[in-house]
């Protein structure tokens, strides 16, 4: 299971073509508690800078994650 | 390593043209700068091309020589750049690089994007490709994401404004305002900038640069032969290149651009000068967040204080430091490709007295700063009197 902080965030309003339809929705870089940083889509309750996220799941390839 | 001056410049206006191609933009730059610099297109030994994504928006490849044959440019190498929103910026660094070193005498550095023929959905999602494709963009980062979470990161760790952003765009429109060439040449206020429909949290529709068409084109020589073609040279006194990763969240610390940084020390060392000697710039205001990083990454004000001084007023034509007296990519638009060289040109006005409404007292000694997508590529160029 991938935890991690939230290093960083946005609520994306203007998505490009194929995203369009999931708009708005929250993208955040999370810093991972095994190390490294990734890009990943928040589930749910919107997060804040500092807040600690659990890994859901791979939808078509994008990790999701939400509020810990 | 020769010595190398600008002997000409050309533009086009910026903004939404739908009867104009990118090859005519491109070649209406390129032919305002050889009749500034009185030079026939048999004279031009290479042709350096900066676009971003021509093949995406407009379904053009091997744009160099479709476009110099257009100008009855044939016969030399003719060369596209592709380095996202850096594009002319690396184009004009190893153009000037060819010149330098001897290869060629007089070389012609162009940028052009023609980007309004397509939604701005379209839009978002062929930019979206200067990130990485295999992990920020399939995650659904737009530019205006990735910049709208420097931002934020920017805002949490130095106190960094929405008010403080807003202030960049206040001063821009004004700029541009005055610009004929620029794309949006409208005053805002602070309410409406503050007040912007959201597009990427906390960046508003004003926070963000324009989609537009155009082009921009500058000629090069050995300084030891400008005089043969102008008698208002101007010296390219320092020029670099550097790089960073491609993808955000590989970068240790997003609110600088380490590539910014670098290129900057490796441009003053050349042109012998200090961040404290610039007179005025032209940065990369792809988004507000981004000229205030600038101002900051470029020596001009400490780490944190991009911010405060932008809202002092200290960049603004009558300041200390104007920056973007062009209107920036925010009020002059931002036609990707062209953007690198267009700075340059808008360099070359000041220093040539030509600006306008706009002309600074103190317009000796100007620095462009380029950037490609979110850092990874940065171009940086310091002109003065020759």
């Amino acid at each position: 299971m991938k935890n991690g902080i939230v290093y960083t965030e946005t609520v994306v309003h203007a998505a490009p073509e194929q995203f369009v339809a999931d708009a708005p929705y929250q993208l955040a870089i999370v810093s991972l508690e095994e190390g490294g940083r990734l890009t990943v889509r928040i589930d749910g309750e919107r997060v804040a800078i500092n807040d600690r996220v659990a890994f859901i799941e791979d939808r078509n390839g994008i990790p999701f994650f939400r509020k810990a | 390593m020769r010595p190398v001056a600008i002997i000409g410049i050309g533009k086009t206006a910026f903004g939404a043209f739908p009867d104009r191609d990118l090859r005519s933009l491109a070649v209406e730059a390129g032919q305002k700068c050889l009749a500034d610099a009185h030079v026939s297109p048999s004279q031009v030994e290479a042709y350096y091309l900066g676009n971003f994504a021509g093949p995406s928006f407009v379904g053009q490849n091997h744009l160099a020589p479709y476009i110099a044959g257009a100008m009855g440019i044939t016969g030399v190498p003719c060369t596209r750049f592709e380095a996202a929103c850096a594009s002319s910026g690396s184009a004009f660094y190893h153009a000037v690089s060819s010149v330098a070193a001897g290869l060629n005498d007089v070389v012609l550095v162009a940028g052009v994007e023609k980007m309004t023929s397509q939604t701005t959905p379209k839009v978002t999602e062929i930019l979206a490709g200067a990130g990485d494709t295999c992990g920020e963009v399939r995650a659904g980062a737009t530019f205006p994401a990735l910049f709208a979470m420097i931002a934020r990161r920017h805002m949490f760790q130095y106190g960094t404004t929405r008010e403080q952003m807003a202030a960049v765009a206040v001063k821009n429109h004004e700029n541009g305002a005055k610009n004929p060439l620029a794309h949006m040449r409208k005053v805002i206020t602070m309410e409406q900038a503050l007040k912007g429909k959201p597009i990427s949290e906390p960046l508003t529709v004003f926070d963000c640069s324009l989609i537009s068409d155009g082009a921009a084109a500058v000629l090069i020589a050995p300084l030891e032969r400008a005089a043969e073609f102008t008698s208002h040279p101007v010296k390219v006194l320092g020029v670099a290149q550097t790089s960073d990763y491609v993808a955000l969240d590989q970068k240790d610390d997003i609110t600088t651009f380490r590539a910014v940084a670098a290129a900057a020390q490796k441009a003053y060392k050349m042109a012998g000068v200090t961040a404290q000697d610039i007179q005025f710039a032209e940065v990369h205001d792809c988004f507000t967040i981004a000229e205030i990083i600038a101002t900051e990454d470029l020596g001009f004000v400490k780490k944190g204080e991009g911010g405060p001084y932008a809202l002092a007023g200290c960049t603004r034509l009558t300041g200390p430091l104007p920056i973007n007296t062009s209107g920036g990519l925010k009020s002059k638009g931002h036609p990707v490709g062209a953007t690198g060289v267009g700075q340059i040109c808008d360099l070359v006005y000041q220093i040539r007295g030509e600006a306008g409404e706009r002309q600074l007292e103190r317009h000796s000694l100007g620095l462009a700063q380029n950037l490609g997508g979110s850092g990874a590529t940065a171009v940086v160029t310091i002109l003065g009197i020759a």
